[in-house]
């Protein structure tokens, strides 16, 4: 069924009950073309694109638990392009191309918002770096505005610009294109349009071994069973080291937690997504009203998704000398999901030693905004065996090549991200 | 949060600590490259039990191993690192 507004109109006018269900819930096949671990955002769009844009029918999705329950349904839906290095800023920024036709591609409305990226500035340091920034991003053709302090206050006039402030503002580097989405949606939306060129996404099944004869992987041993697979693209986030070491691989990656969390809704108050050059710490406002809040990864490995109150603290603290008001709202909830820290804090989107086994991962905590472009990214690699151009780079084995790709310049370890 | 017990200090929280890496990640500097990439870059990442080494930063600064599970967080067996000062 098309959703629309007349759609809507009916559904409406009947009570809300004769909506049909927004994807099958079969049982696996023996065996498929492709099988992808994982029912994430990344999953699920590798599925889609491989479906309808490399014509490939016979794709399931297995998923553990329920779609999008993992990284995909804990992040802080923040979506931008304005990245340093080229190869970052080529991925995410061909990514951010799909966001802005997403609901329209899928039939599903995504609630992306365009409502402007900002990272402020505190020092002269940190304009100076932010005016590199943006001249790096106007130079690959994204665009960017550094913003004085008077432009910021316009955007932003809850940040606290007095004489007092606990952490002066400058001026800031703007993307007006980035912005939020709703994350649920977009996996939902997926599942659905991707249900619907035939891809069998299968909930509560997990990959528990892979198959390999011969150096080529031939199977998944899941919790529903054996199934055969001509190539098997692991796309799991935090759990990418567990899976590939089913094929006796180690990886460059360790899993590590991120907290977010929000407040009570309020009325509007935050228009924009508010970042720091400085600061680890982000602020946005959800449709709902919650302010968004989250800051420093935890920095140890960790598969526990619960994190240490200490970094919520820090981060509360941060939000508050930014935005005072915020220090009258109460704190709904928080949560933590797992991510998987690569060494350069890139991800990886390649083939592996084993024929036929395929990795997207390493997205560390910034992968949302990459869901679509990722998934299309993916989906070329897995169809034709073969990486685009933008996915190139994202390789395996870089860290032996030296061709790592520092966005941050902060060096190579998990927890310097 | 983790109280994690220093042998030098005592029962301390864990912001006064940092992660460096797992035990398996600690190599010679004059290894062969291949060696180095191996020991360096690529990690077990297990869900369970994991040998680490750990830094007393905003404390005594003394480093530290110790057994942590990655998926309960419960510490056993902390040493300081290197022979008995
Ligand atoms: C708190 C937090 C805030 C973040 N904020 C942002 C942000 O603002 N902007 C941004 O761009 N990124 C952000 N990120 C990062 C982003 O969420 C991730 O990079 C991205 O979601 C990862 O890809 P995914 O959606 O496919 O992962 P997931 O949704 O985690 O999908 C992986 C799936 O694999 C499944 N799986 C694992 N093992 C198996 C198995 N053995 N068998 C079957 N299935 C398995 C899991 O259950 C899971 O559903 C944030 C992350 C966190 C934790
Ligand atoms: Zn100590």
């Amino acid at each position: 069924m098309r959703y629309s507004a007349l759609s809507l109109l009916r559904g409406g006018l009947t009570g809300h009950k004769a909506w049909a269900r927004a994807w099958r819930d079969p049982t696996p096949k023996s065996r498929y073309d492709v099988v992808i671990i994982g029912g994430g955002g990344h999953g699920l769009t590798t599925a889609y694109y491989l479906a309808k844009v490399h014509g490939v029918r016979n794709i399931a999705v297995l998923e553990k638990g329920w779609i999008g329950g993992g990284n995909t349904g804990r992040n802080t839906t923040i979506v931008r392009s304005n990245y340093r290095l080229p190869q970052m800023q080529a991925l995410m920024e061909f990514s951010l191309k799909l966001w802005e036709g997403m609901s329209d591609e899928i039939n599903y409305n995504v609630m992306f918002s365009q409502r402007g990226a900002i990272f402020l500035g505190h020092s002269d340091s940190d304009m100076l770096q932010l005016a590199q920034r943006g001249d790096a991003m106007a130079t690959a053709g994204v665009e960017a505005e550094l913003l004085s302090r008077d432009q910021v206050r316009k955007l932003a006039p809850e940040l606290d610009m007095s004489a007092a402030a606990r952490r002066p503002i400058q001026g800031g580097l703007i993307q007006r294109r980035g912005g939020t989405a709703r994350h649920d949606a977009v996996a939902w939306g997926y599942a659905r349009a991707a249900d619907a060129l035939g891809v069998d996404i299968i909930q509560n099944c997990e990959v528990t071994g892979l198959t390999i004869r011969g150096g080529r992987v031939e199977a998944v041993e899941t919790s529903k069973g054996v199934i055969g697979a001509d190539r098997v693209g692991i796309c799991v986030a935090g759990n990418s080291g567990r899976v590939a070491a089913m094929a006796g691989l180690r990886l460059p990656i360790e899993s590590h937690l991120l907290q977010a969390f929000v407040s009570e809704p309020v009325k509007p108050m935050v228009n924009t997504v508010l970042m720091s050059q400085s600061l680890h710490c982000y602020i946005s406002q959800s449709d709902k009203g919650e302010i968004v809040l989250g800051g420093n990864p935890d920095q140890y490995p960790t598969y526990s998704q619960r994190g240490s109150p200490h970094r919520i603290e820090e981060a509360a603290a941060e939000a508050m000398a930014l935005v005072p008001a915020l220090s009258r709202l109460r704190v709904l909830r928080a949560w933590a999901g797992t991510t998987d820290m690569s060494f350069d804090g890139a991800p990886i989107i390649d083939r592996t030693p084993v024929d036929g086994l395929y990795l997207n991962g390493g997205w560390c905590y910034g992968g949302f905004k990459a869901t679509p472009g990722s998934g299309w990214q993916y989906a070329h690699l897995l169809a034709k065996d073969e990486a685009h151009a933008v996915a190139a780079p994202f390789r395996l084995d870089r860290f032996q090549t030296g061709r790592t790709i520092d966005e941050n310049g902060a060096g190579p370890m998990p927890q310097a991200r | 949060m983790m109280l994690i017990l220093c042998p030098y200090c005592g029962p301390r929280a864990l912001p006064e600590f940092s992660f460096d890496r797992p035990v398996e990640a600690i190599t010679r500097s004059d290894a062969d490259t291949a060696t180095l990439v191996k020991t360096l870059f690529e990690r077990d990442n297990p869900r369970g039990p994991s040998r680490e080494l750990w830094r007393h930063t905003y404390g005594c600064r003394s480093w530290l191993t110790l057994t942590r599970d990655t998926a309960t967080h419960e510490i056993s067996d902390i040493r300081p690192l290197g022979g008995e000062a």
